[in-house]
């Protein structure tokens, strides 16, 4: 039985005037992988954003409906965005990694959330970046700096950084789309042996990698969430015509 | 948790809203310290009179119109110097200079802006000084002209820096565009880069402005400081600035003089502050544009 | 060599010419000083105070005067600055509100120096009866300052990427929390490029400390934050134009002109190498 871990409700967003997401409703189901694709500038990155309330950072903006993890209400008064975004992990567009050593970035969500005794940090970073299949890597140097990794290297430390403090949902922007072919195979592998573990939420311009990667599909075009379904079921069979439009590379 | 992030919060919000309070503060004690000074003084006479003697023992008399025509005597003048100059050097940096060059001349700018008005002051009066009086054949060169220099000089790498910036920013299209029609690089200089400029230059040099206008040591010391009315740049004359600063310490406090320097001061700040404020509006509209 | 040819050189030497003439003025200032000054510098010179009615002896209290109420001008300005700049960029809106603090912090860049030795004779001296001495002068200074640290630190956070802000916070860092550990640490070395370069600019000045606390002559050393004091921007003054044998102490003028640039100039320094070191680890 599929357990539902986050439900959204005739969600809608706006940047100012612009109204950048219209009744959306989905429900994200728990320990699977939600691939969410769409031409640029549909919204799809705004949705993600809205999971783990990064979007509370561009002034301005404006949420109505609901959404709901384990149906606790993300945009409540009294939601601790601080907990949420330690419950929902977040992997950027960009590797975004600090200019510290590769230690202190993986032990970063750890100290800040105060876990700072010695042992259970070390034991936590080498499990988080066993988890994210860089530990072979670089455990032989640790306290080098982030910058010295390679792209790829850099958007796994990025992932080990999210998974250190046990998030239940990890959301990943495009996490790829900067990566040669070699290191994007590795996150997508690293994808499947995460959802084990986590309920995975990732945001993909590349269609063939969504068909990939992805248990679920949802297809966003203009703010509007036009189609959702298993992703075999997109892929082969989609209901609506645009969404075949889109994903046979008619447009995009 | 939340509450010392609140805390927090509210602590660099307090720290902004002084720097609102500090100008308010500056502005309303400038104002009712010069008030009294308004019991006594016509301010019609204030403004428009040029007779400025408030220790006289036959009739005290307070009008700032000598020293208003001296700072706008000194301040024009030396805007004449540096305005050409300042945006002359600005274009050579941003569009002739090689990246070697603007290296150099760069510092050379930040140190000419970091020598302190008291030392230019003091060259004023051992070196510009002597070669004013032997041109003209005056017993001394201490003058409105010697003034305008040393403010010219101080309000030149205001001037060449904020210039620069405004040129440098102008799209790389536009001159593209004119050089692509056969315009020689002169020629897109004059005709394309400036203009497309033109507003922040015009605040850059708002700003070198606004700083003559309230420079005190160095006309303190250079302009020679006779209250009387200027004839003409050769003449020796006392801004606002310099009054103040040679009548403060002298004057016994909470008398009618003592306001009416509080006045000048009052003057002085909102002239300032209106050039400023121009100046500012000036260049949103550019950045407006811009975008 | 056509005619649009011979117009553009024509032109770019008038522009060089106008560079030209702004280094050389920069190097008359410099040659007068250095060539009329250095004579008179000697250890002596730099650790006596004055003697025989200033006209022989050393700068000595008004070396220490300065250092003095540098000190206390940054201990003003440095902090008050630096968290006005945080909040600007780190927690204000973009609203009318923010938009009057910063309308309110150029203006105050802007006021002539003169006019805050005026509020200071008010606020410092008078309203809070602290008397002309080197308090007064120092917080004189510290606002006069306070536009310019502020307007430097936020350029420094501003070249902090958001990427390192957005990363803390979506680790479930809280606001403060990834300013201090992720935001600060990368922004501080470029806060106190431009702090420095705001302090040298307060130890030259001398319209803010003329009423406020500054003295002609002292022979000791002020032993409190209640004393008056001497400063070199101050005793340069006096020496040019209110001594009573002026041509005498001319050589004493140049020297004290001579301390003061080399000081202003070695906090320049000390600040541009600091930039240029931190943009070369940028690019690295």
């Amino acid at each position: 039985m599929l357990k539902t871990k986050i439900e959204v409700k005739d969600f809608n967003f706006f940047y100012g005037d612009q109204h950048a997401l219209k009744d959306v409703n989905l429900n994200i189901c728990k320990n699977k992988v939600l691939g969410i694709i769409g031409p640029s500038g549909c919204g799809k990155s705004t949705f993600l954003r809205n999971i783990n309330r990064m979007n509370d950072t561009i002034a301005g903006t404006r949420a109505s409906g609901t959404m709901l993890i384990d149906g606790q209400n993300i945009f409540a008064e009294n939601m601790d965005v601080v907990e949420l975004r330690r419950r929902v992990g977040m992997v950027f567009q960009k590797s975004n990694p600090f200019p510290k050593s590769i230690f202190d970035n993986v032990a970063y969500g750890l100290r800040v959330n105060g876990r700072k005794d010695k042992e259970y940090v070390e034991h936590k970073v080498e499990e988080s970046l066993k988890g994210a299949a860089l530990w072979e890597e670089v455990k032989d140097r640790l306290q080098a700096s982030a910058f010295d990794l390679s792209g790829g290297q850099q958007q796994r430390l990025c992932i080990a950084r999210a998974l250190a403090i046990e998030p239940e949902v990890l959301l990943m922007d495009e996490p790829a789309s900067a990566l040669d072919p070699t290191a994007t195979a590795k996150i997508e592998e690293l994808i499947q042996e995460l959802k084990k573990k986590y309920t995975i939420v990732i945001v993909t311009h590349n269609m063939q990698q969504a068909a990939r990667i992805s248990d679920y599909t949802a297809f966003f075009m203009l703010g509007e969430l036009v189609e959702y379904n298993e992703t075999q079921k997109i892929f082969t069979n989609p209901e609506k015509e645009i969404t075949e439009e889109y994903i046979t590379g008619r447009f995009g | 948790m939340k509450i010392k992030e609140k805390l927090i919060h509210g602590l660099f919000l307090f720290n902004g809203l002084l720097v609102v309070f500090i100008l308010i503060g500056i502005f309303s004690l400038l104002v009712f310290t010069a008030i009294p000074a308004f019991k006594e003084i016509n301010i019609k006479e204030f403004l428009f009179s040029s007779n400025w003697n408030p220790t006289s023992y036959v009739k005290e008399t307070y009008g700032i119109g000598a020293m208003l025509v001296s700072t706008i005597m000194v301040t024009a003048g030396a805007l004449l110097l540096a305005v050409p100059i300042g945006i002359g050097a600005a274009a050579y940096l941003s569009d002739v200079a090689s990246p070697k060059i603007r290296e150099i001349v760069k510092p050379i700018i930040e140190i000419l802006a970091g020598i302190p008005s008291v030392v230019i002051g003091f060259l004023g009066i051992v070196f510009v000084g002597p070669v004013i009086s032997k041109t003209f054949g005056l017993p001394n060169g201490l003058n409105a002209v010697n003034g305008s220099i040393l403010l010219g000089v101080m309000a030149l790498p205001t001037i060449i820096s904020l210039s620069e910036d405004a040129l440098s920013s102008v799209s790389k299209t536009y001159s593209d565009a004119s050089l692509a029609l056969g315009a020689t690089r002169w020629q897109t200089v004059i005709k394309v880069k400036i203009p497309a400029a033109l507003s922040g230059v015009i605040a850059a040099c708002m700003l070198g402005m606004g700083r003559a206008i309230g420079e005190t040591m160095t006309v303190l010391m250079a302009t020679g400081c006779a209250p009387a009315m200027p004839r003409s740049y050769l003449d020796s004359v006392r801004t606002m600035t310099s009054t103040i600063a040679i009548e403060l310490g002298e004057v016994p406090y909470y008398t009618t003089h003592y306001y009416a320097l509080f006045a000048v001061g009052l003057v002085l700040f909102i002239m300032t502050f209106c050039v400023n404020m121009t100046s500012d509006i000036i260049l949103h509209k550019y950045q407006g544009k811009r975008v | 060599m056509n005619k649009k040819m011979i117009t553009e050189q024509l032109g770019f030497w008038t522009l060089r010419l106008c560079v030209g003439l702004v280094g050389l003025i920069l190097l008359l200032i410099l040659f007068d000083i250095v060539s009329k000054g250095i004579g008179t510098i000697s250890w002596r010179f730099l650790t006596q105070p004055p003697k025989n009615g200033m006209t022989e002896g050393g700068i000595f209290p008004a070396i220490v005067g300065t250092f003095f109420v540098t000190i206390l001008t940054a201990v003003l300005a440095v902090p008050l600055g630096m968290g006005c700049a945080i909040y600007l960029n780190e927690y204000a809106d973009d609203n009318i509100f923010t938009r009057i603090i910063r309308m309110s912090i150029r203006n105050l860049s802007g006021v002539p120096s003169i006019v805050y030795g005026l509020f200071g004779v008010v606020l410092f001296v008078q309203m809070m009866r602290i008397g002309t001495c080197l308090l007064a002068s120092g917080l004189t200074l510290g606002l006069m300052t306070l536009p310019w640290t502020i307007t430097a630190s936020e350029e420094a956070l501003k070249n902090v990427p958001q990427s390192y802000r957005d990363g803390a916070l979506a680790l479930g860092a809280t606001k403060w929390q990834a300013i201090k550990t992720n935001v600060l640490p990368y922004s501080i070395s470029g806060m106190l490029t431009g702090t420095i370069l705001g302090l040298a600019r307060a130890a030259g000045e001398t319209a803010p400390i003329l009423f406020t606390g500054a003295a002609f002559f002292l022979p000791f050393l002020p032993k409190s934050l209640f004393e008056q004091f001497m400063a070199l921007p101050y005793h340069l003054y006096i020496m040019a134009t209110q001594h009573h044998a002026i041509e005498t102490v001319r050589p004493i003028a140049y020297a004290t002109a001579l301390v003061l640039i080399v000081l202003i100039c070695s906090m320049n320094m000390f600040a541009v190498v600091l930039r240029y070191k931190l943009r070369k680890r940028k690019k690295e």
